[in-house]
């Protein structure tokens, strides 16, 4: 196998990181140990759960099915970033007041897909909320009280979808 | 949601009051923006990572192991086998001397000789990086000799069966058998006899956070620093200290934010204890983070119960006796320290709980087999025992003719007849059976429910009502480990500050793993001392910094941690009041500590704030008399003695559709009312209940651990193991009925299981329901579709 690594130049959170990679390293555990990012959590490392979900040229993607050297030239936007900015700071709180979060590890991904919703769709059902989640798991919660901050945060929205910052 | 006032509780009715108010959790926002700290992301100088090369057979004979090859890989830097472990760790047997003539074998970190389950460690690689860790792993070389493994419980149970550990004789760890109220005479003479036998798949918890642990030894100090993904860190640092030969005081377990726990974190794992054996040896930091694939088949299983149960009835339907016979399958050992016999003993303690009846016998079999371990999972026994119970109920129910919510409220205990001796010997202090089905039926609107139902099947569409009322066991006493020589806390202390700039700081022995327990202490805090809940500040899980305790198991952490903390605040406030009353030279009776202030208890006008006295106390003490020191640090703890148990209860309702050609069901509606005495946070409390729902819906339809004769797990992975996801789960609603325990003043019982007890049961009479019209039944949980076309001869 050819493990001799690779320069790559990513755009994360809007700063620029440059680092040699190995080939076979996913873009969550590049985040996660390069960029000390570790906001973004691992969960099944096989795309199932969602616990790794970040954001590359705006769309939603599973870090741990897409590979660093992927990323070379793009633009990822994760957690950290997003709080920062404020992008989904009416989502967070959301989250927070109705406590649509518990262990807090899934939450990361959880909001980032929800924000992914919201920017498509600003006033989504209960089912269509549901469907849009159902790729991240959740094993606290039982799902209802992240749909109920989801609906409130997109009528809040007053059914305008916010800009997705790429 | 609704925001209930405070309950009329003197100490706590107070002006100001957080108990009963739905605040949201302090450590929330950090956990929505990612700055969460869970064990992966602590990072140290000179780390290194673990990798397990894992036994690829259930049953097996290590003739060798050659590590040569693998020694020589990039980045390895430590190999150790078994044969080497064992030289620096003593093994450990789980059994607890009250759960009379239990047994079990010696276990050790990794694998010595043999293998007894697909999974089990062999040997240890630490190298830089993780992947390197891995990369050596298919360079070792293990020759091995299968043996014949023992799979099928009631197969291993039989006399004459392979036996996994000769030493022991045979492969029971645990019986126990019951009779009360000459339950085969009752039987015998009974109107109706209806019986079922019930299966209860193996699933396990798919925490989201794998098991976690960084361990570092500073050889020069002999000090042992653990950060670990656990629920209980003092019963940790014993375990470490005791098997790895160091003081207590020398071992310190830091238990930061924990990525979802519901009882696979409060077990010893032997990777884990390796983990820490490892840095001992390296002296420096090494760490095991589970991957997915070694979580399915590492983590402790649960369930895994086939149960042959009985009921008997009066004509009229009044319920005379409940009977099972119980085997259960749980891996080669006994799970250390808690052992894997309480579950079935729980299952047997548990059986008819909600109801009156008189007679009872049981029989329950804990059996040794090849298979992953199996012990304690979020609501231990109890969805087990609901299933049968309720289920035995609604069978009942269908060869009387009743209506099931009839036929419970002929039998429910009376809301009047406490306390209760149940024929087990439990005793109830105080539940709400009556008061809870009432307030259900009229939360779902049960007679529109059924109307529709009829609606519906008229068209043939077949839809289910399903009922389960429950009983939990929360707030236990020393009577759970304790007594039977487990060095598990059941007391749990709370140390309360006043700094010196008015603010409040806490530290607790009860663990958070997102229930809220944090939550629950600053409100519970705020409100006993008298400031606003934004001044406390609340640390947990450090073994070093926080009083001892049990940590957050067995729906504990509300019910002991908050009265802990109720009287530290308590105290703390008469203390402050104190030095208050010398510096306003008033009565402290007089005086009250509201938002933050000293005011005048009766007018409420403010005399000086919290930041004063403080000020006073710590920088100008030569201003108070001599003979006033003020005490603004208080520790008071709180182990609930009157019962073995503080039990709560409630009742669950499913609302389901099946289709008949595919065998699916979609979930409708749930509901649940329980009743966890005193609401700290509504809001906390219902979502503890909805997630356990989903939890219990998880092993109801999806979850199971399937394995074949072999022993090998089959559908290790996520995508072949089904978790409850958002797509299929229904609304679900509750509501609270208020009994609250008299043990404590604060009456807060438990509300952290009640979900998962109730929920498989009440998803299995609802399905059974809507299947009524073609005469089948379902008992074998999961109910997968196949489960379901087979029931209807289609399949």
């Amino acid at each position: 196998m050819n493990n001799e690594p690779i320069q790559i130049t990513v755009t994360v959170n809007g700063e620029r990181i440059t680092r040699r990679v190995e080939p076979r390293q996913h873009l969550i555990d590049f985040l996660r140990s390069e960029c000390e990012l570790t906001g973004a959590h691992v969960g099944c490392e096989h795309g199932v759960c969602g616990a790794c979900t970040v954001r590359v040229d705006g769309e939603i993607v599973r870090g741990c099915l897409f590979l660093a050297v992927q990323a070379d030239g793009a633009k990822v936007d994760t957690i950290e970033g997003l709080s920062d900015s404020g992008e989904i700071a009416d989502l967070q709180k959301a989250f927070v007041e109705r406590n649509a979060l518990q262990c807090g590890f899934c939450t990361p991904g959880m909001l980032i897909t929800a924000a992914d919703l919201l920017a498509r769709n600003p006033a989504p059902s209960r089912d269509e909320i549901r469907a849009h989640l159902s790729g991240n798991y959740c094993r606290c919660t039982g799902y209802h009280a992240i749909v109920d901050a989801v609906e409130a945060t997109g009528r809040a929205r007053g059914g305008k979808p916010r800009g997705v910052k790429t | 949601m609704s925001k209930t006032d405070a309950p009329g509780l003197s100490t706590l009715d107070r002006p100001n009051s957080y108990i009963g108010r739905s605040v949201p959790r302090p450590n929330a926002r950090r956990l929505a923006e990612g700055r969460g700290q869970y064990v992966d992301d602590v990072k140290l100088p000179r780390l290194t990572h673990v990798a397990f090369l894992r036994s690829p057979y259930a049953h097996a004979r290590i003739k060798s192991i050659d590590t040569a090859a693998a020694a020589k890989s990039p980045g390895v830097i430590r190999i150790v086998t078994g044969r080497e472990m064992k030289e620096v760790v003593t093994p450990w047997v789980g059994v607890l001397s009250h759960l009379k003539g239990m047994k079990s074998a010696p276990q050790y970190p990794l694998a010595v000789d043999r293998a007894c389950w697909q999974g089990e460690a062999v040997c240890a690689v630490v190298a830089q990086t993780r992947a390197e860790a891995e990369d050596a792993l298919p360079l070792i070389k293990v020759e091995w000799e299968e043996l014949t493994p023992v799979t099928d419980a009631e197969a291993a149970a039989t006399p004459g069966a392979l036996v996994i550990h000769p030493e022991l004789g045979d492969n029971i760890a645990f019986q126990r058998e019951l009779a009360v109220g000459e339950p085969d005479a009752v039987f015998a003479a009974a109107d109706v006899v209806v019986e079922e036998t019930f299966t209860i798949g193996r699933h396990t918890g798919v925490t989201l956070e794998p098991r976690s642990i960084l361990a570092d030894y500073n050889k020069a100090e002999k000090q042992l620093t653990v950060y670990h993904s656990t629920q209980a860190p003092h019963m940790m640092q014993g375990i470490f200290a005791k098997h790895l030969g160091l003081p207590e005081t020398n071992v310190r377990v830091i238990c930061k934010d924990v990525g979802g726990a519901f009882g696979i974190k409060v077990h010893t794992y032997p990777d884990e204890v390796a983990t820490v054996a490892l840095a001992m040896m390296l002296g420096r930091p090494v760490k095991f983070i589970a991957d997915r694939l070694e979580s399915f088949v590492t983590d402790i299983h649960a369930r895994d119960h086939v149960i042959k149960g009985r009921i008997a009835l009066s004509k009229d339907g009044e319920i005379k006796a409940f009977a099972i016979d119980d085997v259960t399958g749980i891996g080669p050992y006994s799970v250390y320290p808690r052992t894997s016999g309480i579950e079935a003993n729980q299952v047997v303690n548990l059986i008819g709980g909600p109801y009156k009846h008189k007679a009872y016998k049981a029989r329950a079999r804990v059996v040794f087999q090849n298979k992953t371990v199996m012990c304690q999972y979020r609501a231990v026994g109890h969805p087990i025992a609901c299933a049968v119970t309720e289920g035995l109920v609604d069978l009942a129910a269908r060869k009387l003719g009743m209506d099931p919510a009839e036929l419970r409220r002929r039998n429910l205990i009376a809301d009047d007849a406490y306390p209760y001796t149940a024929p087990p010997g439990l005793v109830f202090e105080s539940l709400s059976h009556h008061r809870s089905l009432d307030k259900l039926l009229q939360l779902m609107d049960y007679k529109t429910l059924r109307q529709e139902q009829a609606e519906f099947r008229k068209r043939g569409i077949q839809r289910g009502i399903g009922l389960a009322s429950f009983i939990e066991v929360t707030n236990p006493s020393a009577a759970f480990y304790g007594v039977g020589g487990a060095r598990i806390s059941a007391q749990d202390g709370c140390t309360i500050r006043l700094d010196p700039s008015g603010t409040i700081t806490c530290a607790i022995g009860v663990t958070e793993q997102g229930q809220g327990t944090e939550a629950i202490v600053a409100q519970v805090a705020a409100t006993a001392v008298g400031v606003p809940m934004e001044r406390v500040r609340v640390i947990t899980g450090d073994t070093e910094i926080t009083p001892y305790g049990g940590g957050t198991w067995a729906s504990r952490g509300a019910g002991i941690g908050g009265e802990a903390t109720l009287q530290a605040g308590k105290n703390l406030r008469a203390n402050i009041l104190k030095v208050a009353g010398v510096m306003l030279q008033a009565d402290p009776g007089t005086l009250d500590i509201r938002d933050g202030k000293i005011v005048d208890a009766g007018t409420g006008a403010e005399r000086i704030p919290l930041e004063e006295l403080g000020r006073v106390c710590y920088f100008r003490p030569d201003t108070l008399p001599k003979d006033l020191q003020p005490e603004l640090m208080v520790t008071r703890h709180y182990v609930q003695k009157d019962f073995a148990f503080v039990f709560t209860n409630g009742i669950q309702a499913s609302y389901v559709e099946v289709d008949t050609d595919t065998g699916f069901v979609k979930l409708l509606g749930h509901w649940c009312v329980e009743d966890c005495g005193t609401v700290i946070n509504p809001q906390l409390v219902d979502e503890q209940i909805r997630g356990g729902v989903v939890q219990g819906i998880g092993a109801a339809l999806f979850e199971h651990c399937v394995y074949d004769a072999q022993g090998q797990m089959r559908n290790a992975n996520m995508a072949d193991y089904l978790v409850p996801m958002a797509g299929e789960m229904p609304d679900i609603h509750v509501a609270h009925v208020e009994t609250p325990t008299r043990s404590s003043e604060l009456g807060a019982k438990g509300a952290g299981e009640a979900g998962t007890a109730g929920a498989p049961g009440a998803v299995m009479n609802a399905i059974n329901d809507a299947l009524s019209p073609f005469n089948a039944r379902v008992a074998a949980q999961p109910f997968t579709p196949e489960i379901i076309l087979k029931a209807l001869g289609k399949a």
